[in-house]
């Protein structure tokens, strides 16, 4: 973008807000992290990152589609997300979480195929709006520029919302994803909590789109969750981590692409990608540590609390 | 009157149409010398993928009792158990459980389902999985315990209390994906016991464990349920360990089911035709039964239907 990085941050950072393109992008961007930060948690920890996936890259088509059709692509994403989400809930395992040994099997061939014709449709939508290529990788891979008040206001409302479901469904959607058998036999309605985890996810993953472009939406969703799982095993802690990391990857990305010439999506994957990575030595070097520690403390076998637990 | 007439007039004279009424009665039942059963089955049928697997099944556990569910794999013995909590529906007869239709006062049961072993990557504490058991089926976002005050306390006490009492205090705050099967199994009955139950349903919670900790978990389940009339329907492969707590046996083969004392159904004769392989009883200098062969040992490899 511009150019004139100054390295005094206040100066920057005051240099950006000037924009009022990059005021929104930094709104949808919060927005936007908080909400995948969220249930990207609770979608690794149920391990369905695989639906979680398709869901993203069926807004491409969706988005697509609405541009072609001359509608606003919010709406191409909203709508194919949750109506993808209801899809997949209604399939024949529920989207429950894939706790059990046989995994998603039938399931996951069934979205995968369906995954393939989603993006094979939006390819057709975007060659038949002749539309610039831009907007083709735009909508792939994001962009800085695009964000307009009504898409944040949108943003806005689908993210409270969001949480706000998040928020009731926080603790049965806990225990429905570590404990299933369990859950439903305490009376949580697993498959109704499935069900409306698969829609936060949609929400969610539509509203990551809008910021990182459909194929890069897994930066914001899956990566500050997998790194706060790395670093602590506590839920809340856990949540909160993956709410902060998503919020500075996605700050840090759109202010590094405001000053370089690469796009936002490169970025915020990329300051992804190495939280991860560092997470992942840390998580290494601390259990080598934990490791060593209690094979040195291995003969008094008492009830002494594990100090390496996180 | 026979003792089954008893319950059953209990049952039909004192059945309670909420669970207030159900708390109440239950005294009462004590006071006239008539324990209501906390599990009842009459002429209960199940069917699942509409084959039915059992049938015909009349018995009672009454409040207080160590009861264990033996037979041979595939019997349905899993299934028994889901009846119990209305996770299955019955096919006919009727099944009531503390006072009620199947399903309606689960929150007074602690259920450990079989055999789970959670991935090894699975990033929750042990004692994140024993208080969900405490109110994990409760809506909304649990607020920080420190913002809680004495209730979030309490709750945390009772956390504690119970995983001590399952001896699992030294790995309850490690990630459950890497304690070893039996530290898992432990923390899951610590689970179960949370909310003081007044009926556990344990579906082989001495699978996974040694010699040693068969021992002691079995103590620790009849101990609770001696010191806190909790009580106890149990699958089991292995009965040994079990033997020197059991109230009754429930057998089930050749779909229906047998229950009575260990020393009526623990016979080389019962087993023997129960598992189709022979099996002997033996009693050691103590007075105790040992059963020896293994139930579910291949040695033919049709199932005995
Ligand atoms: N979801 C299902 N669909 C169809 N049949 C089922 C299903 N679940 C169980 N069954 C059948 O019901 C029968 C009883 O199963 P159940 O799990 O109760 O056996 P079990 O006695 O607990 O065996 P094990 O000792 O192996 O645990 C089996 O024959 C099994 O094949
Ligand atoms: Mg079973």
């Amino acid at each position: 973008m511009s150019s004139g990085l100054s390295w005094n941050l206040a100066d920057d950072v005051r240099q950006m807000l000037v924009f009022h393109f990059m005021l929104n992008a930094l709104r949808a961007g919060t927005i936007v992290a908080v909400v995948a930060g969220a249930v990207g948690y609770f979608m690794v920890l149920r391990r369905q990152a695989f639906a979680g996936h398709t869901l993203a890259v069926i807004g491409f088509p969706g988005a697509a589609g609405a541009t072609w059709l001359g509608l606003s692509p919010v709406f191409g994403y909203f709508g194919i997300c949750i109506a993808g989400a209801l899809v997949i809930a209604a399939l024949p395992s529920g989207g429950r979480a894939n706790a059990g040994l046989g995994g998603y099997g039938e399931e996951s061939a069934v979205i995968g195929t369906v995954q393939a014709f989603a993006l094979a449709c939006g390819f057709l939508f975007v060659s038949l709006y002749k539309g610039f290529l831009s907007g083709l990788n735009n909508l792939l891979f994001g962009t800085i520029i695009g964000v307009s008040d009504d898409q944040v206001l949108v943003l806005l409302i689908a993210g409270v919302g969001c949480l706000a479901m998040l928020m009731v469904l926080a603790r049965p959607l806990l225990f429905s994803s570590v404990d299933g058998a369990v859950a439903r036999a305490r009376g949580v309605p697993v498959r109704v909590v499935a069900a409306g985890f698969l829609v936060l996810l949609g929400l969610a993953a539509a509203g990551t789109s809008q910021v990182t472009g459909s194929l890069l939406v897994f930066a914001l969703l899956v990566a500050p969750a997998a790194t706060a799982a790395r670093l602590t095993a506590r839920p809340a802690l856990g949540l909160t981590l993956s709410v902060f990391i998503a919020l500075v990857v996605t700050w840090a990305g759109e202010t590094i692409a405001f000053f370089s010439p690469y796009p936002i999506g490169f970025w915020v994957s990329s300051l992804a990608f190495a939280a991860f990575l560092l997470a992942t030595g840390f998580r290494a070097v601390s259990d080598r540590h934990g490791q060593r520690r209690s094979r040195a403390s291995a003969r008094p076998m008492g009830n002494r609390v594990a100090a390496g637990a996180v | 009157m026979t003792r089954s007439e008893a319950v059953r007039h209990a049952a039909t004279t004192t059945l309670p149409s909420d669970g207030a009424s159900a708390a109440q009665s239950r005294p009462q039942a004590a006071a006239t010398g008539v324990p209501l059963a906390v599990v009842s089955l009459e002429g209960a049928s199940v069917a699942v993928g509409g084959r039915t697997v059992w049938s015909g099944v009349s018995l009672q556990v009454q409040a207080g009792q160590f009861v264990a569910v033996l037979g041979p794999n595939g019997v349905g013995k899993s299934t028994m158990l889901k009846a119990v909590l209305g996770l299955v529906p019955l096919s006919g007869g009727r099944v009531t459980v503390l006072g009620e239709r199947p399903g309606r006062r689960n929150a007074a049961i602690g259920y450990l389902p079989q055999r789970r072993a959670f991935d090894p990557g699975t990033r929750i504490r042990g004692v994140d999985i024993v208080r969900l058991g405490l109110d994990g089926d409760r809506w909304g976002t649990p607020l920080p315990g420190w913002l809680r005050g004495s209730k979030g306390r309490a709750a945390r006490a009772r956390v504690a209390e119970v995983i001590d009492l399952v001896g699992a205090t030294g790995y309850a705050r490690r990630p459950i994906g890497q304690c070893s099967g039996g530290e898992q199994q432990r923390l899951l009955i610590a689970q179960a016991l949370v909310r003081r139950p007044q009926l556990l349903v344990l579906d082989e919670p001495l699978d996974s464990l040694d010699v040693t900790n068969q021992a002691s978990v079995s103590a620790l389940i009849q101990e609770v349920c001696r010191s806190q009339g909790v009580a106890v329907l149990l699958v089991a492969h292995d009965v040994n360990p079990l033997m020197p707590y059991l109230d009754q046996v429930i057998y089930l083969a050749h779909g229906g089911a047998v229950m009575g004392s260990p020393e009526q159904v623990i016979t080389a004769d019962t087993l023997t035709m129960l598992y189709g392989t022979p099996i002997d009883v033996l009693r050691d200098r103590a007075g105790r039964l040992v059963v020896v062969g293994q139930p579910d040992a291949p040695t033919d490899h049709r199932l005995p239907r």
